[in-house]
């Protein structure tokens, strides 16, 4: 019971309380860039989450199995970059072909997941958290997803109210996008206290 | 006359980097370092030399290699290129500067895939020669470390009234402690922008 404890603190924990975006400042560009509207916002979501946990699994299998085993940690940062790039090949051929709609309205976004700093950001962190558990690895992996896409709907759904809303013109769009996502960061800071 | 010409284009390529296509302030590319280091200058100054060295030698190696280049390869060539530079740059910084290496954590390896380099190697160093492209290289690192610098003296003047780690505030300053917070760096970064967007529209 304690171990599923632990692995439900540590989804909250990766969601809410370490959520990349806000208080990591991963995966900025394509949340500046891609949550104009809530529903491409949420697809973008689907994909990083589906990406991130693919690459999160394996770049810590990768790591642990073969890197540290083998004393190449040297070679860590070329190894997931690898396995990052693959990983979004994958997911942009398969919505290609079965969602060719979402593909079009993706447009440059889908292979610039690839650049996305959340999914190297969070490979990063579950070797600098030192989590030693696999499933706990899995877990954290999908929860940096969800987390990412909890952060990039509630931003675009602002956005489409902020749209009506009479703004000065010189800090039109990306200025007013990071003041608003800075008054959210300090929201998600009331989180801090829940898991100790 | 042709060398005239050169000097122009190559003082033009130079200082385009550092305000008219700004790669922060102008192209919002590389948002995420500008974010997440600029709590002081200390790190937003170690962090613009890493990126200028991981850009100007992508910038050359891609250079050299741009008529070798198969398309849909080009950008896992440039990706791998870029993370051999952030691995030296890495271990340089460990080496050299353990405390700030610990200060800065994964945002050094995150270099890799600040868009900033990529968008280099892509826009200028694949179609030019090996000059251009180290003029370019170093114009946009400037242009880089200029905004970092910019958003890091704020943050570090109202978060604790130092600069440099020199206290230069009076002593009856208040530190504003939201400032060294991620809010304080979202709504410096946003206040930076719009400001220069109101000095463009005036001008325009």
């Amino acid at each position: 019971m304690d171990y599923i404890g632990g692995l439900i603190a540590a989804f909250i924990s990766v969601v809410l309380i370490n959520n990349l975006v806000l208080t990591k400042f991963l995966g900025i560009c394509p949340y500046l860039g891609v949550s104009g509207r809530l529903d491409m916002a949420f697809g973008m979501g689907m994909a990083v989450t589906f990406v991130v946990t693919l690459a999160g699994t394996v770049t810590w299998l990768i790591d642990h199995l073969i890197l540290m085993e083998y004393g190449l940690e040297v070679t860590r940062y070329v190894c997931f970059i690898l396995v990052i790039a693959g990983a979004v090949q994958l997911v942009e051929m398969y919505v290609r072909k079965f969602f060719p709609s979402l593909y079009e309205s993706f447009g440059i976004f889908l292979p610039l997941i690839t650049t996305n700093c959340a999914i190297l950001g969070l490979c990063l962190f579950l070797n600098l958290w030192d989590i030693q558990n696999f499933v706990k690895a899995v877990v954290l992996s999908f929860g940096a997803g969800i987390g990412f896409t909890v952060a990039i709907c509630i931003m675009a759904a602002i956005r489409e109210n902020l749209e009506m809303a009479d703004v000065p013109k010189s800090i039109k769009g990306a200025p007013i996008t990071l003041i608003t996502a800075g008054i959210m960061t300090l929201a998600f800071l009331g989180f801090a206290g829940m898991i100790k | 006359m042709s060398s005239n010409t050169n000097t122009i284009s190559l003082g033009s390529t130079f200082s385009r980097g550092i305000w008219k296509e700004n790669p922060v302030l102008r192209l919002l590319l590389g948002m995420c370092p500008t974010l997440a280091v600029t709590g002081a200058l200390k790190p937003a100054i170690t962090m613009s030399i890493c990126v200028m060295f991981v850009l100007t030698c992508s910038n050359i190696v891609v250079s050299l290699m741009r008529n070798l280049l198969k398309p849909h390869l080009r950008i896992m060539m440039f990706t791998l290129t870029i993370a051999t530079f952030v691995t030296i740059a890495d271990l340089a910084v460990k080496a050299f500067a353990y405390e700030m290496s610990q200060t800065l954590g994964p945002y050094i390896p995150l270099i890799i895939v600040n868009c900033i380099i990529i968008g280099r190697a892509e826009a200028c160093a694949s179609k030019n020669n090996l000059v251009v492209s180290i003029v370019d290289a170093i114009g946009m690192s400037v242009g880089f470390a200029l905004a970092l610098c910019a958003v890091a003296a704020a943050r570090e003047l109202l978060a604790a009234g130092t600069l440099m780690d020199f206290s230069v505030m009076p002593d009856k300053f208040v530190p504003w402690a939201a400032m060294s917070m991620p809010v304080g760096a979202f709504v410096v970064l946003g206040l930076l922008l719009g400001f220069i967007n109101a000095i463009t529209n005036k001008s325009s």
